[in-house]
């Protein structure tokens, strides 16, 4: 006995955790079966929760016998990352959390917490614990990949809605022969007056519009910043030969322009769009008047 | 943009006269020596001419690609033929050559332009108080 003590003393945790883990791998998928997070997500068999479960804990020993226990990026994580993506996708779908993904990923810990201290019961304390740090570095790593896989879904997902929203967001309308208008609306960054001064240009140049009017009055705060990328697409319509108007100023936006003291008297300003059109009509030469009473339309 | 000069045509750019106004239309890449030719030519020509020139324009709707020095050499056509007494109107300007001067911080304040070569006819034909082809007010569309 005393033979085999010094033997097991010698041998490394991390390494006597990868062989623990390689050998008790059924037992510790049939209790992750049972888990929340395997149960939620594979409800149609069980077996197929346990495969799962069987190519997690394989992933987590070759981790381990690579002694790379904090590395998220180890090799042993690749084959598992686009299972634990489908995983952390479904969850997310049925509603829960990143903070609830991750406690279940905690709950998978003490199962295998009370395996590795059944095999190890005969082991020194100090070989335990060290066994048990090991085990729990481990999980704390594999809870990072799922969360970071999780987040990368998410993000992919807000760059695919933000580009789609720059497109639908920039409607520019004909109103009248030679002249559209931009309805702005929402907060305008770098990118989206990038996109609004592109296709304001562009459709100039379709409806060969001499007159092109930008409204704001969707737009909830101006600070230097917008002003800038309005005078610019207004600098570069004036270029190509279009007048541009900027309309819509609510009065608490003309406040702050004031009080940052931003200069736009090179810019054409109408109070609303109907003053804006009425504006540009009249340099059409175009003039409305009412239909005389009494007669047919 | 510096290029190719081995033909000694190449960088020239014709000046045509129209009546009493000087069509310059610029195709393709422009080049420094292009630019430096066209401001010398359109300058000789305003002073040269028997009949007096009212106003130039140039035509940029086939250009794709301008850089700052050419952006200097438009405004500076513009000023000098302000001080020969003619307007300069810059006509058919594409959307990604505005952006680019706009970027540059070369918005060109003095500088006329128009959508069309022909609606900058229409424009100097209005200005200079020469009644256009058909006596219509500037902006109506026929």
């Amino acid at each position: 006995m005393p033979e085999q003590r010094t033997a097991e003393e010698r041998t490394d945790p991390v390494e006597e955790l990868g062989t623990f883990l390689r050998r008790s791998r059924e037992q510790i998928a049939q209790r992750w079966a049972d888990a929340a997070l395997f149960r939620t997500v594979f409800t149609v068999s069980r077996d197929e929760a346990v495969e799962a479960g069987r190519a997690v804990v394989e992933a987590l020993a070759a981790v381990a016998a690579a002694g790379r226990l904090e590395d998220a990026e180890a090799d042993g994580f690749a084959v598992v990352r686009e299972q634990l993506a489908r995983t952390a996708h479904s969850r997310a779908r049925t509603g829960a959390t990143l903070a609830q993904i991750s406690a279940e990923m905690d709950a998978l810990r003490p199962p295998v917490n009370d395996l590795l201290l059944d095999e190890l019961s005969e082991a020194p304390a100090q070989h335990l614990r060290e066994c048990t740090t090991a085990l729990t570095v481990l999980m704390g790593t594999l809870r990072l990949v799922m969360m970071e896989t999780a987040m990368s879904a998410g993000q992919e997902l807000i760059n695919r809605q933000r580009l789609e929203l720059l497109e639908i967001a920039t409607p520019v309308i004909k109103l009248w022969e030679g002249i559209v208008a931009v309805p702005l609306i929402g907060t305008l960054d770098s990118a989206r007056s990038q996109v609004v001064m592109e296709t304001l240009l562009d459709a100039v140049v379709e409806q060969h519009a001499r007159i092109a009017i930008l409204d704001i009055t969707g737009v909830p705060t101006v600070d230097s910043l917008v002003a800038q990328h309005l005078m610019k697409t207004v600098a570069a319509a004036r270029l190509m030969g279009a007048e541009c108007i900027v309309s819509g100023i609510r009065p608490a936006i003309a406040q702050t322009i004031v009080h940052l003291g931003i200069d736009l008297s090179s810019v054409l300003t109408r109070a609303s769009l109907a003053d804006a059109l009425a504006y540009a009509l009249q340099q059409q030469g175009a003039h409305i008047v009412p239909a005389p009473a009494g007669e047919p339309e | 943009m510096t290029g190719p000069a081995a033909f000694p045509h190449e960088g020239h750019v014709p000046v045509l006269r129209l009546g009493e106004v000087l069509l310059v239309t610029l195709q393709g890449d422009l080049y420094d020596s292009t630019a430096e030719r066209l401001r010398q030519d359109i300058g000789q020509t305003v002073s040269d001419s028997a009949v007096e020139v009212s106003g130039v324009v140039i035509d940029l709707s086939g250009v794709e690609v301008v850089d700052s020095f050419m952006g200097r050499v438009l405004s500076d056509v513009a000023a000098m033929t302000r001080l020969l007494a003619a307007q300069t109107v810059v006509a058919g300007m594409r959307p990604a050559v505005a952006i680019t001067l706009v970027e540059l911080g070369l918005t060109l304040p003095g500088l006329r332009t128009a959508l069309t070569t022909e609606d900058a006819l229409r424009l100097l034909g209005a200005e200079v108080s020469v009644p256009s082809r058909d006596g219509r007010p500037r902006g109506e569309r026929p």
